[in-house]
């Protein structure tokens, strides 16, 4: 069977319905610039259960649940379901941590950063910068023979797992729905200002979140992807879905008054470039070493891949380290041990880059 | 005789790499590559035809697949 989404018309496609539905988030009550950011949108949720208290980033975010259970039904209608775990969990469990952390650093994940660029925040550039260089070094390692390691079939309910727990977090939040004032309902945050007391309605990001979450899992839509496959195999194909996205993004933007070009007062961004760019090289080196940007992480934890689902928890344990510990960024500017994090991280990614490696 | 790639079981990009690494070295002939979900699937047909090598067939057994690729 033919898949449409595998096309070169499929991938764009998918980036022109993503970045619509960004802008569109953001128009209906996401962030600026925040319609959809994998990144902020796990820290969210940690947020949410209390893994961090930064009162302002907490909300249990529907546009993930979206795209893990969208991925889900997805993959099951294409016949594309395949339970599988078992190739380096633990080491994927620290990449996401440190993921995460270079994110939190630039404040944002790729889909961010090219949607940052959508409305005009220059400083995004940076990020991307560091995107790519942190891509890059990955490659590296890949043609060093670097690999995690094969993972193997497994039961149907372990590639389950996670689509039942993002259900789960789904019923919390209509068991536990947001109460106008209140900081808390039963037991779960709600951040009262803030990114993260800026939302769409529930059932609309809940409803983009499942298209997407479809459409990214046949198509294997991937932020990341886009700039390995360019630097090591010199193929556009995921990088034009990334263009789409970034295109289609700004159209709406101007359309909907949202672009505004600069570098200062941006929403939820600071301006100190160079840890824009650091940040960046790190989450983009720990997405290289793990195979998929936090996105994509996501839709493959849709499709069974119980490694995949490992790394998103390392990315949301990891948000909670960065907001606990101080080495998030706020627009101020880089956290008191953000720096500090993210060359912890540089120094882990090597030794897993270097020490991991199969035989020639 | 043709050689065989196993790519069962790793994570992007691999099972293209291998394969690239692998025509790049054979320069023509027969490879045969095995792998285990769609992506790969889809991945390794679209990066070796972008290499003039074709894929003859794919067999699919269960959950996973096994391509023929041709140059000649």
């Amino acid at each position: 069977m033919k898949n449409f989404f595998a096309t070169r018309t499929g991938i764009v496609s998918v980036g022109l319905v993503i970045g619509v539905f960004a802008a569109l988030l953001q128009y209906w009550g996401n962030p600026g610039n925040m319609g959809i950011c994998v990144a902020c949108f796990e820290r969210d949720i940690a947020g949410a259960v209390g893994l961090h208290r930064a009162g302002v980033v907490q909300y249990m975010r529907p546009e993930i649940i979206g795209f893990v259970l969208g991925a889900m039904v997805a993959a099951f209608v294409g016949r594309d379901f395949r339970p599988r775990t078992g190739s380096a969990p633990i080491v994927r469990f620290v990449l996401g941590a440190f993921a995460m952390i270079g994110a939190l650093v630039f404040l944002g994940c790729p889909w961010r950063a090219f949607l940052r660029l959508a409305g005009g925040d220059l400083n995004a550039i940076f990020g991307i910068l560091g995107l790519v260089v942190g891509v890059w070094i990955g490659t590296l390692f890949f043609r060093r023979g670097y690999s995690l390691g094969r993972s193997q079939k497994t039961y149907t309910s372990v590639g389950l797992v996670m689509p039942l727990i993002m259900a789960g977090f789904l019923i919390l939040m209509l068991l536990f729905p947001q109460i106008e004032g209140q900081a808390k309902s039963g037991i779960l945050l709600y951040s009262l200002k803030g990114p993260g007391a800026m939302h769409a309605p529930l059932l609309i990001s809940l409803a983009v979140g499942l298209l997407v979450g479809a459409i990214a899992q046949r198509s294997r839509f991937c932020t990341m992807g886009a700039f390995r496959d360019l630097i090591l195999f010199k193929q556009v194909h995921l990088f034009s879905g990334v263009l789409a996205l970034v295109v289609a993004a700004f159209v709406i933007n101007l359309v909907l008054g949202q672009v505004h070009v600069g570098f200062e007062g941006q929403p939820v961004a600071h301006s100190q470039s160079i840890w824009n760019f650091a940040g960046m090289v790190l989450a983009g080196l720990c997405f290289a070493l793990a195979g998929g940007c936090p996105g994509r992480q996501l839709f493959l934890s849709g499709e069974g891949d119980g490694d995949a689902a490992v790394f998103v928890f390392g990315m949301i344990v990891g948000a909670a380290f960065a907001h606990n510990f101080g080495l998030a960024s706020s627009p101020k500017g880089v956290g008191p041990h953000g720096i500090a994090a993210v060359f912890i991280g540089l120094a882990v990614c090597l030794l897993i880059g270097l020490t991991m490696r199969k035989k020639a | 005789m043709s050689e065989l790639i196993d790519a069962r079981g790793l994570s992007c990009p691999q099972p293209v790499l291998d394969t690239l690494t692998k025509i790049e070295s054979m320069g023509s002939g027969k490879l045969e590559v095995l792998v285990d979900t769609e992506a790969a699937r889809e991945n390794v047909s679209r990066a070796v035809q972008g290499k003039g090598w074709r894929v003859d067939s794919i067999a699919e057994d269960g959950d996973e697949y096994r391509l023929e690729l041709i140059k000649e």
